[in-house]
């Protein structure tokens, strides 16, 4: 991360609460990094979906475990990166919910929609125990919405939804 | 703002007036036996206006899948109505669209159920 960066760092609880909380932080900072009202949400959906990632599938909901949450704006871009505590999951392994037999299941969307929201996903186990989501959003870039995103692979277990 | 939801009984429909969040949570459990409870009163034809909605996350859009097989299961229907464009973006994007009767106008979504049911 260079010098020029505007980072904000906060650590989270292994709840629902922090969802909303990490959202709202989201929102706040992508409206002050100059993305319209559109990409806010996006990005805003991103953060949430990430988050409830971390806390349920990551910390399983573990009153001891904490999500880390990191906002740097870029001059060209803002990235965020999630942290949790938890055994790791196989992104090769997540289902695509747009396959004709999983459209009606109730779960498995959230990484999909991640990929459609952000311009960048990526996913890397951490040295010791949890595993880091990053993800990026340029500026200037269109609003089409990206069907399954950018993404690339890792290691772990338990797929998250 | 969480998740507010009303019902109403128009002809053979029971009309479901959601405002707010369909997020992750507790309102998503009420929903869901809200849903549960109207199909095993034998209320098989069911609207879901979403008019007011503000946001929907993934488990929201699950929820909704969820009725719809809970409805089609029992021999019911379970469609929408009145999408905002957040909303009807998030369904494009899953697919969702294709499985969803999706309407604008309440009263056409109403006669669509005698169609279906032949009522």
């Amino acid at each position: 991360m260079t010098a020029q960066s505007e980072v904000i760092e906060v650590t989270l609880a292994s709840t629902l609460e922090s969802v909303e909380k990490a959202e709202e932080l989201a929102l706040e900072v992508c409206a002050k990094a100059g993305f319209d009202e559109e990409e806010q949400h996006r990005i805003g959906m991103a953060v949430h979906e990430s988050i409830i990632n971390a806390v349920r599938h990551g910390n399983k909901m573990d009153s001891k475990k904490r999500v880390g949450l990191q906002f740097f704006t870029l001059p060209d871009r803002v990235e965020i990166r999630i942290r949790d505590q938890g055994a790791g999951f196989d992104l090769s392994a997540v289902p695509d919910p747009l396959e004709t037999g999983n459209l009606l299941k109730v779960s498995g969307r959230g990484i999909f929609l991640i990929r459609a929201f952000v311009d960048e996903f990526r996913v890397r186990p951490l040295k010791d125990a949890g595993t880091e989501v990053t993800l990026v959003k340029f500026r200037h870039m269109s609003n089409t919405i990206d069907q399954g995103g950018k993404h690339r692979e890792h290691e772990g277990k338990n797929a998250p939804h | 703002m969480s998740m507010k939801a009303k019902t109403r009984r128009i002809d053979s429909v029971t009309v479901i007036d959601i405002s707010g969040r369909i997020t992750l949570g507790d309102d998503l459990a009420e929903l869901r036996q809200l849903i549960r409870g109207l199909l095993s009163q034998g209320q098989k034809n069911i609207l879901l206006n979403l008019a007011d909605v503000t946001y929907i996350d993934s488990s929201g859009i699950g929820e909704l899948v969820s009725g719809f097989t809970a409805a089609s299961n029992q021999g019911g229907h379970l469609r929408l109505l009145s999408l905002t464009k957040k909303v009807q973006d998030l369904l494009q994007i899953t697919k969702l669209l294709t499985v969803f009767e999706v309407y604008d106008d309440e009263a056409k979504a109403i006669a669509s159920f005698s169609k279906a049911t032949g009522a």
